[in-house]
């Protein structure tokens, strides 16, 4: 996982709540059993139109098609972003696609986990200041802000500086581009001693021994 | 000794604490890993990149749901999409190579993963269950705490066992009084999504509990359980009760003997004690309830069978506002539409919320000596291998195909069509799964979801009917 601390990048503005990870990245790509390649399928059935015979076109008036908008690294929605499926594609789509900061003013919890997983900061704005960032991202597509995770702030050029919560082992993970795994092992002694006492604890196993 | 009143939430999480390090998240142990096709085989190769066994092969179980076909033995044998097919061998490779259980296509116990944890007694009481899948909520209808995770933390219960995890808020529901004729559990869920919206319960374990919910089965709370997700929930719980001991009595991985009796004792301690605290609570009266049919493409967008298609002045901020006109169009709905005038195409009976057998047993009752309306395209996909062999033993597929309807072989099928099952552009479909997000049954299909008897019923007529209205006729007839 790629460390993170300040990002400065133009932002894709999508005006809309609930956006759910069957939208994010539709079912027909949860097929591969890669971890690559997702970036391309990413908001795939609002970003092509599929009804064009022989071939597949962009819809030029979605955001990410419009050309002012390539290269942005910040998405900013409404609220509940990553709702539904559980499927970590959304976030691998999301990253792939080269975003490495979502803000919104709530994130679904599972998407909040798998994007914290693969080093994407979920910045958490309140309604209002979503729709300042939001309005400006829109009028302006060369509009940059600044997120420093650090300093848990959103900033950008016209005065807009904003806090954001973010629980202090998470953000030590995302700056230090940390792999969970590795970190639980570092309590492997406490789980080989619970796992001994709790094996002892029948009923949690799932296949019962006959007594 | 503590004498701090608990909740069935917080016992089962105690004693599942391995550690808990100072500023970090609590490392909670995993009882039960379920596995799938569709998000595990990047996590195997994740272990294998690292050189790391899986950790606990007698806690995790895995079956193919997803991509299978449903059409016959044979397809689901010879996989046409070699996407899904090579999806399929990666997981049986995989099985192999790490020692886990798997039911396989043609096992007799195999069916969607939610339907087989508790069909086998591996889903039990008090359990930590896990899966990378959003609806394994299902399972805290058993009083265990079990939640959908992403496939980076597929690989992390692999190798430890255990995950990070801050602890979530309690949210108890409480829906009292006697169920109205012809609402089932399905409508008390969606009328909770309604109610408190599909981020309603971010953040929150959610038990469900009062006297609506205690007179329910074990299939229908797990309907209840299993779209606790659709709020937003991390999780979804019932404590267990002899509804729950009666159904896992005698299951393949329940205990047996003195274990059992053992078991039952530790269960009757799971319950939420007395004067227990909630971070949030809401109380419903469960003579409210109507039947429910969702109109846009959120589960929260819903009314009830005798109501309309809300209009924008219903819609309670800008952004519902924005999102209703949005669904008004790709769902080709007018705001004011009575929802018993709206037309279906397709009828889709299945899922791990309404695949079980009592889904099955209902909607048959309602379709028994009728047939599907003229252009109706109507299949029942049983969640499990179980489930079909029961419903055949009582010759309910019988009923199904003298009435039109297709009998499937089990699989998630048209709940999010990663098989052939998916619905066309504009066809409109009365379906018993969980989710109406544009293009979730296939790219411009457009869902309602409803109860099963109620998508029985649209079958039968071609529209949305009040399943009230249509008891007491059938019944006058008899």
């Amino acid at each position: 996982m790629e460390p993170i601390n300040i990002l400065t990048s133009t932002a894709v503005p999508l005006p809309l709540p609930n956006i759910d990870t069957d939208q994010i990245i539709p079912k027909q790509f949860l097929k591969r059993i890669e971890r690559t390649g997702y970036g391309e399928f990413l908001f795939f059935d609002w970003r092509y139109d599929l009804d064009t015979p022989d071939h597949v076109e962009e819809r030029k008036d979605f955001v990410l098609n419009k050309p002012e908008y390539k290269g942005a690294q910040i998405l900013i929605a409404e609220r509940n972003f990553g709702c539904g499926s559980s499927r970590e594609h959304a976030a691998w789509a999301i990253n792939q696609y080269g975003f490495r900061a979502v803000i919104a003013p709530t994130f679904a919890d599972i998407f909040f986990s798998n994007a914290g997983k693969n080093g994407i900061v979920l910045a958490r704005l309140t309604e209002e200041e979503v729709q300042i960032l939001l309005d400006r991202c829109t009028k302006n597509p060369k509009h940059k802000i600044t997120i420093n995770l650090e300093k848990q702030t959103v900033t950008d050029e016209l005065g807009f500086n904003a806090h954001f919560d973010i629980d202090p082992f998470r953000k030590y993970c995302l700056l230090n581009g940390l792999d969970d795994i590795g970190l639980t092992l570092r309590h492997a002694e406490s789980l080989d001693k619970f796992e001994e006492k709790h094996n002892k604890d029948f009923w949690s196993a799932p296949k019962a021994a006959t007594a | 000794m503590s004498t701090t009143p608990k909740t069935l939430f917080e016992k089962v999480w105690q004693q599942h604490v391995v550690v808990e390090p100072e500023g970090e998240p609590t490392i909670l142990y995993i009882d039960l890993h379920l596995v799938h096709e569709v998000t595990s085989p990047q996590a195997f190769d994740g272990l294998r990149l690292a050189g790391r066994k899986l950790r606990r092969p007698d806690r995790t179980i895995a079956t193919v749901d997803h991509n299978v076909p449903t059409t016959s033995a044979y397809d689901r044998l010879h996989i046409i999409d070699q996407v899904s097919a090579a999806q399929v061998n990666a997981l049986r490779k995989n099985c192999a190579e790490f020692g886990v259980e798997f039911f396989d296509v043609q096992d007799s116990s195999q069916g969607i993963v939610h339907m087989i944890g508790p069909e086998l007694g591996a889903t039990k009481p008090g359990m930590t269950i896990v899966c990378g899948d959003s609806h394994t909520s299902t399972h805290g209808a058993f009083g265990a705490l079990a939640f959908g995770i992403g496939t980076s933390e597929v690989e992390h219960v692999m190798a430890t066992q255990t995950l990070p995890q801050s602890n979530p808020k309690t949210f108890r529901i409480t829906v009292d009084g006697e169920l109205p004729f012809g609402v089932t559990a399905k409508d008390i869920i969606l009328d909770i999504i309604g109610k408190i919206g599909t981020d309603g319960a971010t953040g929150h374990v959610i038990e469900y509990a009062g006297s609506a919910i205690r007179s329910l089965s074990m299939e229908g709370r797990m309907t209840i359980c299993n779209m606790s997700i659709e709020a937003g929930a991390r999780a979804g719980m019932i404590a267990p009760d002899e509804i729950t001991f009666a159904y896992l009595m005698g299951r393949r991985f329940s205990p047996q003997g003195k274990a059992w009796d053992e078991a039952v004792a530790h269960w009757r301690t799971l319950p939420t004690d007395e004067g227990a605290v909630f971070d949030r609570e809401l109380h419903i009266d469960a003579a409210t309830l109507a039947p429910a049919v969702t109109w846009g493409t959120s589960p929260g967008m819903h009314a009830t069978i005798d109501g309309t298609v809300p209009s924008l002045e219903d819609a309670k901020t800008e952004a519902d506002r924005k999102s209703f006109a949005r669904a008004y169009e790709y769902m080709g709905l007018k705001p004011g539409t009575p929802i018993e005038e709206i037309g279906i195409d397709t009828v889709f009976l299945g899922s791990c919320t309404n695949g079980r057998i009592e889904d099955l047993r209902a909607a048959a009752a309602v379709v028994k000596g009728h047939h599907i309306a003229t252009k109706i395209r109507a299949m029942v996909v049983p969640g499990s291998q179980a489930v079909k062999r029961q419903a055949e033993e009582e010759g309910l597929d019988e009923i199904f195909k003298s009435a039109g309807f297709e009998w499937r072989e089990p699989g998630c099928s048209m709940c999010l069509g990663m098989n052939p099952d998916i619905l066309q552009p504009g066809e409109r479909c009365a379906s018993t799964s969980n989710r109406n997000f544009e293009g979730r049954q296939g790219r411009g299909g457009r869902t309602h979801l409803v109860s099963p008897e109620m998508a029985a019923a649209a079958a039968i007529t071609g529209h949305f009917t009040d399943i009230r209205k249509w008891k007491q006729t059938e019944g006058a007839k008899r």
